[in-house]
């Protein structure tokens, strides 16, 4: 029984932590499936998790905290779009240019605003998406089983975590069922054939860069309104790159990409557990290396089981029409 | 539709580095307003710190020699047509394997134990490199994302070491034991005074004259050596580098693997020739510093050297900087980074195809 509970925690926190990963990893296929490579994730979810936080601060409201992690996002999704688009430059130098320079522009500001050291203040709960209890969540808590699973594991989490739930069917129903999503996908396969069509590649990649830094603004905004209490610098630790490798491993495509995220969300889940435990044979590791683990997996999937994996086919190639 | 015809060689490394710089300040100066500082005075404060004074120049220099190796890294992986994001990683593994070689024979012989620790850094460092490279060429994995994982990797491992076998015996602070006397690289400032003349360079030690050699060294491997030949046609074009017999496997592991021991040498200043002791977080961003010093020196040896200088100056000027002025701190100095690799690196266009534009006409005109 205590191995249910344990397991059911284990879950329970990997939802948790899956979510940043689920819609960044979704924003990074819309942008990879419209023809442009965006390794700026990491950089638009920071920049989210600071504007986020310090709106949210100002006002009291996690709402106005999401606008302004959207905006944020946006924003930065479109420059990284107008670089790529427009100016046919190097999109992987882009999105590193826009990692760091969020990097350096957010713990700036954050202290000029709030004078905490490149840190927001600790945000009070009405100022946050804090969990919610799914009705007759505690009145059930005492069945059996199912009662653990329903009030543990699926009750308790932030709204965002549960939009996150809606907006995969969403975006996969989006990118197969419609017409939008349809030219979504030859636009990053086929340019040309798009083109002659008479459909604009360019307005379809600024569509899409937009659906990304929505989707991003999301990811950044739980981060510091959601999981956390407020923005700390460098939040985001790598977890753009982390959804970039989950988006590769799930070959561009939705439920895939949403099952790496959260082979991704246990494993980080799992080392936050592991920590200062005793296991049998192997004794305590040291937590350093259960850092590691989101890591080493993230090589190791890209090495192993991701192979070579055949991206969009027109993905990091500026569109220039012939003359 | 782009012109074939070349600028002349001042407008292609003078002016439009110039001017993306300038654009990037710019932007720079507009936060600084933002902030509700003078961007002049800022201006101002930084050149005088980078400047103002001998130590100043010294810190300057010192800094400078960091990024020399670092946007040297960068710049070999990217005439393989690599992006080695990973120089950071690789200074702290080069920094490890440079402190073991001080510890193993230090105490011997300390003239030796520079050499080894040298030899040290760069393995280290190239090791460090070698199993991305080798899953890039080999499996695809791309060596962007295994390189940024390999950074997170080294600094956990850093961290585990300095708080447990290598931490200094009854320390509390990440950091390993003073390096033993003597196995260290000479300030400059003690030897000008042998050579009878005084110039207070404060930290600025022998390294900035192997960072030198190390810029000579790239220049003649790339333009003057058949193998950086064929190292510049893989970064061009794969296929042309296979039908000319080149493995692009081997050439992609090589070239990450001596821009891997490049950043790797970082630690020889920062730690061989300043700190004597191996720090958990020593290497402080320099990595990514090499980004932009490698876009804005145009991935050229002598432009990298001048760009890394000019990185240098912002460094130092920027700490004098935040000691001023309360409403901007070191994390400036970042943003200042990723806008010069935005404007250098990424938006190329933005200024070459007007300045193109520019001289196809005046060339047109002097025809006519």
């Amino acid at each position: 029984m205590e191995f249910f509970t344990d397991l059911i925690l284990l879950l329970d926190s990997t939802l948790r932590t899956a979510t940043p990963l689920v819609l960044a990893g979704l924003a990074g296929l819309i942008a990879e499936r419209s023809g442009i490579v965006d390794i700026g994730l990491e950089g638009k979810m920071l920049a989210a998790a600071f504007a986020a936080a310090a709106a949210a601060a100002v006002t009291g409201s996690p709402w106005a905290g999401l606008g302004a992690g959207i905006g944020a996002s946006v924003a930065l999704a479109l420059l990284h779009g107008w670089v790529s688009i427009a100016q046919r430059g190097n999109q992987i130098v882009s999105g590193m240019a826009i990692n760091i320079a969020v990097a350096g522009l957010a713990p700036t500001l954050a202290n000029f605003w709030f004078r905490k050291g490149g840190q927001t203040p600790l945000l009070d709960d009405e100022a946050r998406f804090s969990a919610i209890t799914l009705p007759f969540a505690d009145a059930l808590a005492d069945v059996p089983l199912l009662g653990g699973l329903y009030s543990e594991l699926l009750s308790g989490h932030n709204l965002i975590t549960y939009l996150t739930a809606a907006i995969v069917p969403l975006v996969a129903w989006m990118l197969y069922k419609t017409r939008f999503g349809l030219r979504l996908r030859a636009v990053g396969e086929n340019p040309e054939a798009v083109d002659t069509a008479g459909i604009s590649v360019t307005l379809l990649r600024y569509q899409a860069m937009i659906i990304t830094g929505v989707l991003c603004g999301f990811a950044g905004t739980v981060l510091s309104t959601g999981l956390g209490g407020g923005f700390i610098r460098d939040m985001s630790a790598g977890k753009g790159y982390l959804a970039l490798a989950a988006m590769i491993f799930g070959r561009w495509k939705p439920v895939p990409t949403l099952l790496a995220c959260l082979l991704f969300g246990f494993v980080d889940a799992l080392q936050g557990r592991l920590q200062g435990v005793d296991l049998p044979l192997i004794g305590e590791i040291p937590v350093q290396f259960t850092i590691m683990l989101p890591y080493v997996l993230t090589v190791v999937i890209l090495a192993g089981f991701a192979g070579r994996m055949q991206a969009p086919k027109a993905s990091g190639i500026p569109y220039e029409k012939d003359h | 539709m782009a012109s074939q015809r070349k600028l002349p060689f001042w407008a292609d490394a003078i002016l439009l580095p110039g001017l993306n710089l300038l654009a990037a300040f710019l932007v720079s100066g507009l936060v600084i307003w933002g902030l509700g500082e003078d961007p002049f005075e800022a201006l101002s404060l930084m050149i005088d710190g980078a400047f103002g004074f001998e130590e100043g120049v010294g810190y300057s220099l010192y800094y400078a020699t960091n990024f020399v190796f670092t946007g040297l890294a960068v710049s070999v992986a990217y005439h393989a047509g690599l992006f080695n994001i990973g120089g950071e990683g690789q200074a702290m593994l080069g920094g490890l394997g440079l402190t073991l070689a001080v510890f193993l024979i230090g105490d011997a012989s300390p003239v030796f134990a520079v050499l080894l620790a040298i030899v040290g850094a760069a393995t280290f460092g190239a090791a460090w490199a070698f199993v991305p490279a080798y899953l890039q060429a080999k499996r695809g994995s791309h060596v962007v994302i295994t390189t940024i994982m390999f950074n997170f990797i080294a600094s956990a491992l850093l961290a585990y070491l300095l708080v447990g076998p290598l931490q200094r015996p009854g320390g509390q602070m990440p950091e390993s034991a003073d390096f033993p006397d003597g196995a260290s690289l000479m300030h400059l400032q003690d030897l000008f005074e042998v050579i009878g003349f005084s110039y207070e360079s404060g930290p600025l030690n022998l390294s900035a004259l192997i960072a030198l050699l190390c810029a000579f060294a790239v220049w003649f491997m790339l333009w003057r050596s058949r193998f950086g030949y064929e190292l510049r046609v893989v970064g061009q074009n794969h296929d042309a580098a296979r039908f000319a017999g080149i493995s692009v496997t081997r050439m992609t592991v090589i070239a990450m693997m001596i821009s891997g021991a490049l950043a790797g040498m970082m630690g020889l200043n920062e730690l061989l020739g300043e700190q004597h002791r191996l720090l958990g977080n020593f290497t402080l961003g320099y990595g990514f510093v090499g980004i932009a010093v490698a876009f804005m020196g145009r991935n050229h040896p002598v432009g990298i050297v001048l760009a890394a200088m000019l990185f240098g100056a912002l460094y130092q000027g920027g700490a004098e900087l935040a000691f001023e002025m309360p409403n901007i701190q070191r994390d400036y100095i970042v943003l200042i980074q990723g806008l010069v690799i935005l404007f250098a690196g990424a938006m190329e266009h933005l200024f070459r195809d007007p300045v193109e534009a520019l001289f196809r006409r005046v060339g047109q005109r002097r025809a006519a």
